[in-house]
């Protein structure tokens, strides 16, 4: 088989197999229903999540997702609070700022030569901080469109839902895994992964590809924080705190290299879904604690690392031997 | 002559310089159309600094560059390319993570519906490269493949894109003969199709296989232009290696031949895959010169000597008590000094001042609990900095500021701060200017005066042959002639090479 | 004596003008800022506040500078103070003595850094995903450790470790004064500061110079271990308990800031503890300064953001290259500041 996809294969058979030993003991779990809510529960962590596998792929890493999405759902709340315009055109103008904001991280990214981590790391502090600026408390949002929206759902047989935002994942995934795989700015992005000097040996535009890759990770945030908002109907500037790590965790457990350039959008999906199944188990246990979902997370971190990390040993290993 | 116009690439008066170095130096260079055109010369002789300048990856200081005729300055490989001028490179410069069509098609890739139409691109690669007799799963990844398809893949690409000039910078360095075979049937392929083609390689063999012409570059300088069929193999060699002496520096040869008993005794030394199993002696007092083309091994006989490379075979012994050489660290204590080929990668360390990559390897030798006390550190670095004549505005000043010459004497302070018996030098005198060469060779001679034993790596045979009482001649990795007294001489050596060059086939 | 002195004067000057100024500025917006009463044998005030508030961040800094002078970063240190609070509470509550407990703890946070040590050094695995590992993990195991609840404990001998005071001066800032300058110190008199910087630098040279590099990597790992562990035993002692969910929460940003502040680039080399220390007491600075002005603390985190960045946007080597233009004839002042970092 084709190394490439051996990450993935590897995320994909620990999904099922654990899915399997979790039937096994609570056949309650076979159920469209567990796998509605397991869709909608982490719809807000996979949309972000699908940023930020962009970002990963292309080297990068972007700290500020957990903050913007808190950002986003203030943003709204506020919005709706206080003025009277509806919440499409709340969600737009909140899509261009978080767009804009990311934008400009990848800007000052490639302008000024500085590392994404600490540049992120900034955007976090100033996204959070906008977001406390807004307001402090918790503003529950009570517009009825919110309603409308979240009584749409699709019915599984077997009596689960797919709910418009577990939907909107979906699709997001789908539209990932498109640009991902037949565009340009995809390739592009890959291309930087696998080495910036040689991508632009190549003729990829470094700049222009950066800023996008940022931009997008602030709009599937922005989106994110509009998906949160819907989840919880309220917006509050303390949630989704440590979002950008959790993400982080799905994108390497989903098989892609931290490093850039080698993975897949729809690792990241089997890597939430993952991370979700362990928290649907613990909550059918009812009598396992909650931090077994970090350890365990970041147990299957190591192993991912360590199966890359020997991956591109036995890939050197055979090239020089070639 | 031929009239200018049959040139598909001219290049004239070629300066390119650098900070404390004319890296070029009024370089003329011209391809024919269909020609295979041989570009030789030892490391830091030139060939890529005139490479980056033909692709636009420098800009060059002065001179003419001629595509068909017509006057260009490319200021990218972009630019380049677009005017017909491709590249490929020995470490291949295409994205291993991509597919082998994404390869082919970066930044092209048929479109359908907005979208990468992935089946056409496919289909296209396929056909590509069936031109090139190689048919394989463009869909894997480039890393799936052996150097020498993606070597093909990037000639493909190169072409495709541009297709008057192909520049191929050491394409059969890693290449076994099968695969170095297959490549020089395309090579040929493509020079009927009309291309011009620069071959960079430093496998003389391979030259004389399927170049045309042959240009060999040496110090940044042209050394000259010839028809391979009316340069015979021997000729090659002196003018890649030099003949023309630094009459100052040949004339005082004192050390040379006195050299007192063996100390240090190596037998069937080696690696695997490094360098083959050698002997070696060297006496008190001693210059033993390492000669050989670049890639014959060379590097690699100084690295399993230091023990950055750990020996797989074989003993080294100190007057007739076994060395621990198992790390650079280990030999270091048996006064093992070393200094590298590459000075910015294995030998400056770039942002610490001059004191104290002077100091860096005493006292990492002494080890972290017993400091060199800032006194002392400055007594030895205005020591050396003196000694050696170093030139810097001070010592705390940054080395990476400082040029290459003066690098390349801190790295030896360092060195000789340690007060090493055994030290070995790997192209010590390489683009340093000439005040700076021969000064580090009075250095050697001194040195070898006062009782270390050295091993010196040059390409500059007429340095060897003065300082060096004994010369190891290398090939293919293995130690293949030993030259001494009398036999070691300049001819001498440019003879063994070429001798044993011809010997065996590629 | 007097150019090390002067050497070190120029080096810190930026981190001690804008803590000065930072300082001062608070001052304005509350007027008892400087004001500093002795009440039962210990100093009270707001900059005593400072100091004692920036006690973990500052201590975490100290081991962070090492590790970044390597050309690394440790995200993990915020779980393991966690987890290392977790270990004092619970050994305290189930008996151990004082020493046994912080012996115990110790030995943990140790053992967390010769875990990242390990992976980065021998496994050769990039620092950021080496760490990143007992970052998510290591949270999870403080709350095995506390059962999730926070463990809480009345011995007053580690309580004195959080409120305690030694001199005046309240025990944290003792502790992290005496640590960091006995790190600082350490460091310094030893040929250890010059053997990582130029670890940092390059790696390979240095190797080939004959320095230990691998074991000097697992060191400045295992120090970043420790100095967790000294924060985690701070943060729970302050609060009489661990609190497995948020001791140390997001510290390690803090505390990479701090170095970043403080003048340490994040591509390795050249570093400076004392330079770290004063970006904590910035950092701490801005944070108490927002609160006591009256200012909403809302703003807090904008203003820590605009902070960041304007010191980043200074160090950017672009940034520099223009400074440098734009300011030919005082090129070779800023270039003299710039050889001392």
């Amino acid at each position: 088989m084709n190394p490439r996809y051996l990450p993935l294969t590897a995320t994909i058979a620990i999904f099922l197999i654990a899915y399997a030993v979790c039937i096994a003991q609570y056949p309650n779990m076979l159920s469209t229903r567990v796998i509605g809510n397991l869709l909608t529960d982490n719809a807000f962590l996979g949309i972000a999540a699908v940023g930020m596998t962009f970002v990963i792929l292309s080297g990068g890493i972007d700290l500020s997702i957990g903050a913007v999405i808190a950002f986003t759902g203030v943003l709204l709340a506020v919005l709706l609070q206080s003025t009277a315009i509806h919440p499409l055109a709340a969600f737009v103008l909140a899509l261009a700022v978080t767009t804009a904001f990311g934008a400009l991280m990848g800007a000052i990214i490639h302008h000024l030569e500085m590392p994404p981590f600490i540049v992120t790391l900034a955007g976090m502090f100033l996204a959070r901080g906008m977001a406390f600026v807004l307001s402090i408390d918790s503003i529950p949002i009570k517009h009825p469109f919110y309603a409308t929206l979240k009584s749409v759902y699709y019915k599984l047989p077997g009596g689960g839902r797919i709910t418009l935002i577990g939907g909107l994942m979906l699709l997001v995934f789908a539209a990932g895994i498109l640009i991902a795989h037949r565009t340009r700015f995809g390739a592009n992005i890959y291309a930087l992964g696998g080495g910036t000097a040689t991508a632009r040996l190549m003729g990829v535009p470094i700049g222009r590809t950066t800023v996008m890759i940022y931009a997008l990770s602030g709009f599937l945030a922005g989106l994110s924080g509009i998906v949160f908002s819907l989840y919880t109907s309220a917006g509050y500037s303390l949630a989704t705190v440590g979002v950008e790590l959790d993400a982080i965790a799905a994108v390497v457990i989903g098989g892609t290299l931290l490093t850039g350039g080698s993975g897949f959008v729809a690792g990241t999906l089997v890597g939430i879904l993952i991370q979700g199944l362990i928290q649907t188990y613990i909550t059918f246990d009812g009598s396992l604690s909650s931090w077994w979902t970090k350890i365990l997370i970041g147990l299957l971190l190591f192993a991912f690392i360590l199966l890359q990390k020997g991956l591109i040993l036995a890939t050197d290993r055979r090239r020089r031997h070639a | 002559m031929q009239p200018a116009s049959s040139y598909i690439l001219s290049a004239t008066g070629i300066d390119k310089i650098f900070p404390g170095a004319k890296a070029l130096n009024r370089v003329d260079f011209s391809l024919r159309r269909g020609e295979v055109h041989a570009l030789l010369g030892e490391n830091g002789a030139g060939k890529s600094t005139l490479v980056k300048c033909l692709t636009g990856a420098y800009r060059r200081d002065g001179g003419r560059i001629l595509v068909d005729g017509a006057d260009v300055d490319p200021q990218s490989t972009l630019e380049a390319q677009n005017l017909g001028i491709g590249t490929v490179y020995q470490e291949v410069n295409l994205l291993s993570n991509l597919t082998v069509a994404e390869n082919l098609f970066l930044g092209r890739q048929p479109k359908r519906f907005g979208l990468v139409d992935a089946r056409e691109m496919n289909r296209r690669a396929r056909a590509l490269l069936a031109e090139y007799d190689l048919d394989i799963d463009v869909t894997a990844e480039l890393a799936a493949y052996s150097v020498a398809v993606q070597q093909v893949v990037a000639i493909a690409r190169a072409v495709d894109l541009s297709g008057k000039v192909l520049i191929l910078d050491e394409p059969t360095a890693s290449l076994d003969t099968h695969e170095v075979a297959m490549l020089f049937r395309i090579v040929r392929r493509l020079k009927e199709r009309g291309l011009g083609i620069v071959f960079i390689t430093h496998f003389l063999e391979q030259v004389y296989a399927i170049s045309d012409r042959i240009t060999v570059l040496r110090n940044g300088q042209l050394v000259g232009t010839r028809e391979t069929a009316d340069l015979p193999r021997r000729d090659l060699i002196a003018m890649m290696l030099g003949r023309e002496l630094v009459q100052e520096v040949a004339g005082e040869h004192g050390a040379k031949g006195e050299a007192g008993p063996v100390r240090f005794r190596f037998r069937g030394f080696g690696r695997k895959g490094h360098i083959q199993p050698f002997d070696l002696d060297v006496g008190a007092g001693e210059v033993v010169g390492i000669a050989g083309l670049l890639g014959s091994g060379r590097t690699e006989t100084a690295e399993i000597l230091f023990g950055a490379e750990r020996a797989d075979s074989g003993t080294a012994e100190r007057d007739g008590r076994t060395l621990d050489l198992s790390s650079p660290r280990a030999a270091i204590r048996e006064k093992f000094g070393f200094c590298p080929e590459d000075r910015k990668v294995d030998g400056i360390v770039g942002d610490l001042s001059v004191r104290e990559n002077i100091a860096l390897a005493l006292q990492a030798r002494r080890g972290w609990a017993r400091p060199i006390s800032r006194g002392e550190q400055d007594r030895l670095a205005d020591h050396y900095i003196k000694a050696l004549d170093i030139r810097t505005s001070d010592r705390e000043k940054p080395i990476k500021l400082l040029s290459g010459g003066n690098q390349q004497k801190a790295i030896l302070a360092r060195w000789l701060a340690t007060n090493p018996d055994f030290l070995i030098l790997d192209e010590p005198t390489r683009g340093i200017d000439v005040g700076a060469h021969a000064e580090i060779i009075r250095l050697i001679e001194s040195l070898c005066e006062k009782g270390m034993s050295l091993i010196v790596i040059s390409s500059e045979l007429e340095e060897l042959v003065a300082y060096s009482s004994r010369v190891i001649v290398l090939r293919d990795r293995a130690h293949v002639a030993e030259l001494t007294g009398s036999a070691v001489t300049t001819d001498g050596i440019v003879e063994a090479i070429a001798a044993s060059a011809g010997r065996a086939d590629p | 004596m007097n150019t090390t002195l002067k050497t070190y004067a120029v080096r810190l000057f930026p981190q001690v003008a804008a803590l000065v100024v930072i300082l001062l500025m608070v001052s304005i917006a509350f007027p008892g800022f400087f004001r500093l009463e002795m009440q039962n044998g210990r100093l009270y005030g707001s900059l005593i506040d400072i100091l004692n508030r920036g006690a973990p961040v500052a201590l975490l800094a100290i081991g962070m500078t090492v590790v970044i002078a390597t050309k690394g970063i440790d995200l993990s240190v915020g779980a393991v103070m966690a987890i290392c609070g977790a270990v004092a509470a619970a050994c305290i509550t189930a008996g151990y003595g004082l020493a046994m407990t912080l012996l115990i703890t110790i030995g943990t946070g140790l053992l967390c850094g010769l875990w990242n040590g390990l992976l980065v050094a021998v496994l050769d695995i990039q620092p950021i995903i080496a760490t990143l590992v007992l970052m998510v993990a290591g949270r999870g195991i403080a709350q095995l450790i506390t059962e999730g609840a926070i463990l809480t404990f009345n011995d007053s001998g580690l309580i004195f470790i959080g409120s305690g005071s030694f001199l005046g001066l309240p025990m944290p800032v003792v502790i992290w004064l005496v640590f960091g300058l006995a790190v600082a110190l350490i460091v310094r008199r030893t040929a250890l500061g010059m053997l990582i910087e130029a670890l940092g630098v390059n790696r390979r040279a240095s190797m080939l110079s004959g320095v230990s590099t691998g074991v000097l990597l697992i060191a400045a790992y295992v120090l970043s271990g420790l100095c967790a562990a000294l924060a985690g035993i701070i943060a729970a002692a302050d609060i009489r308990g661990a609190d497995a969910n948020n001791a140390g929460l997001w510290l390690e940003l803090d505390a990479i800031l701090a170095v970043v502040v403080g003048g340490t680039s994040l591509l390795g080399g050249r570093f400076s503890i004392a330079a770290s220390l004063l970006g904590a007491l910035i950092i701490q600075s801005i944070n108490t300064g927002i609160l006591l002005s009256g200012f909403p603390p809302e703003f807090n985190l904008i203003i820590k953001a605009a902070i960041i960045v304007l010191i980043l946007v200074i160090q950017s080597p672009r940034a520099q290259s223009a400074f440098v233009f734009l300011s030919r004839p005082q090129a070779a002042a800023s270039k003299t500041g710039e050889e001392t970092k």
